[in-house]
């Protein structure tokens, strides 16, 4: 098959078909981050920029890198030390951004549907970082990746996405991703962290931790949101870590070969305890691994020329 | 329209002298390893592999290689599928035969020995062909030809393995 799509603004528009297909792609290039040489000269001569309006330490540096490797030129702006801080709109930064003729833009920002309006008044290939708690779709694939280099395949599997949901562009990403598969989804948060009409997506719900585990094979744990006032919904922090931290005794509970998962940054003692982080079932630095391999993959679907 | 350039037989006698060529010019297996390039040349590959060790009594090391993210008109293709590149052995101080169907412009080889290159440092990298049909673009000459036929820029070669196409040979088209 061959990639038809200018932009990726979200897993939701992705098909089934068009998911395995990055993967397969992924899997390649994969394979360059473990060489002497991590270069090949696919990308040479496009220019790849990278613009967050939030803070980020892997997925900017993983699409840096990504882009370093396929041989694309990447700039990096954050906007803490841009014209942003001068009072310059997202659509003027976009089109002066666009005067430098760059091939594919990266953007993150708090607000939802900010890459889609990029989309429509920029000629270049967007790819959203991140907007606000709607979407996160590189995040989904390399999770899906993941996913299917330990499990072998994603349908059938059972799946719990756990913490605050309500404002996780990353729960609702995987949640999009995960349906298109034959999945059993149970999400997990305090009532006020479980968006109303979540169940509409296809997905069990509960606020009970030990049965949200119990039998799964894979255990996907999330941060409480705080930039997006996601501590303002639970009595205390403290409170919060004491029914929902993931810890040893509710990984017995999942199935034997289970996986944890975590998107990263953690709170460690809040969602997560040292012993689950660090520990045999822990996949979340593979994540990190497989980021650039997705990312790598996504730039070069995305760069493809017209014949 | 197709005229058979090799019949069954004459490609296994062609595979069977590029074998004895490479170990005669390279005096026997040692240090030796083969790359196929995707996707009959891995098939040819294969089969000389199996000949060689036969031969040798030692299990040559073969690889695999997809050349996709080093071609050089990658900004002009929507992105062609990128398939798995295999090469489970240390090309460094290697002699190593590159394995392809057919040769033409000399663009695929060249990719091939940039992907190799950064892979390591080989002693040599040397190339074997099914079919060289002319029409170099890029001053590349093979070490090994199965056959050697000048086709005309309308005609086509086509190699057809039974690994994949249910039969051997080597055929001429026309390109309407």
């Amino acid at each position: 098959m061959s990639w038809t799509h200018k932009d990726l603004l979200g897993v939701r528009e992705l098909s089934r078909e068009e998911i395995l297909f990055l993967l397969d792609t992924a899997d390649s290039f994969r394979d360059i981050s473990r060489r002497d040489i991590k270069k090949v000269p696919t990308l040479r001569g496009k220019t790849v920029i990278t613009l967050f309006y939030e803070p980020s330490t892997r997925t900017r540096v993983s699409f840096e890198i990504a882009a370093k490797r396929l041989s694309a030129d990447a700039v990096n702006i954050s906007t803490a030390s841009s014209s942003v801080v001068k009072g310059e709109s997202l659509v003027d930064t976009g089109r002066n951004l666009q005067s430098m003729r760059p091939d594919v833009i990266v953007i993150r920002h708090s607000m939802p549907g900010a890459p889609h309006m990029l989309s429509r008044i920029l000629d270049c290939s967007i790819i959203n970082a991140g907007d606000g708690a709607h979407e996160h779709p590189t995040q989904a694939l390399l999770d899906l990746f993941t996913i299917r280099e330990k499990k072998e395949t994603v349908d059938g599997l059972k799946i719990a996405i756990i913490g605050d949901i309500a404002h996780s562009r990353v729960a609702r990403s995987n949640i999009f991703a995960l349906k298109k598969f034959d999945t059993e989804i149970t999400c997990c948060a305090p009532l006020t962290m479980l968006p109303p009409g979540l169940a509409s997506l296809g997905v069990k719900v509960t606020d009970r931790l030990d049965e949200a585990v119990a039998d799964k094979d894979v255990i996907m744990m999330l941060r409480i949101q705080k930039e997006r006032g996601g501590t303002s919904y639970i009595p205390s922090i403290r409170e919060y870590a004491s029914l929902y931290c993931l810890n040893e005794e509710h990984v017995g509970r999942a199935r034997k070969d289970v996986i944890i998962m975590h998107p990263g940054p953690m709170n460690r003692g809040v969602e997560i305890s040292d012993a689950v982080a660090d520990g045999p079932y822990s996949v979340i630095l593979d994540q990190v691994e497989n980021g650039v391999a997705v990312r790598m993959a996504i730039l070069y679907l995305l760069s493809g020329g017209e014949s | 329209m197709e005229r058979v350039l090799l019949d069954e037989k004459a490609v296994e006698r062609s595979i069977s002298r590029i074998t004895l060529e490479i170990l005669e010019k390279n005096q026997g297996s040692k240090s030796l390893s083969l790359i196929g390039i995707r996707t009959r040349g891995v098939f040819l590959a294969k089969r000389i592999c199996d000949k060689i060790s036969a031969v040798e009594s030692r299990q040559m090391p073969l690889g695999v290689l997809d050349i996709t993210m080093y071609r050089d008109d990658i900004a002009t293709l929507k992105a062609p599928e990128v398939k798995k590149t295999d090469i489970p052995f240390n090309v460094n101080d290697m002699t190593i035969v590159l394995i392809d169907d057919v040769l033409h412009t000399g663009r695929t080889t060249r990719a091939a020995i940039d992907a190799i290159m950064d892979l390591g440092r080989p002693t040599r990298i040397q190339l074997a062909v099914l079919v060289d049909r002319g029409q170099r673009e890029l001053p590349i000459q093979p070490d090994y030809t199965g056959i050697y036929y000048t086709a005309a820029p309308e005609e086509e070669v086509f190699v057809r393995l039974r690994e994949i196409d249910g039969k051997d040979e080597v055929v001429l088209t026309a390109r309407l």
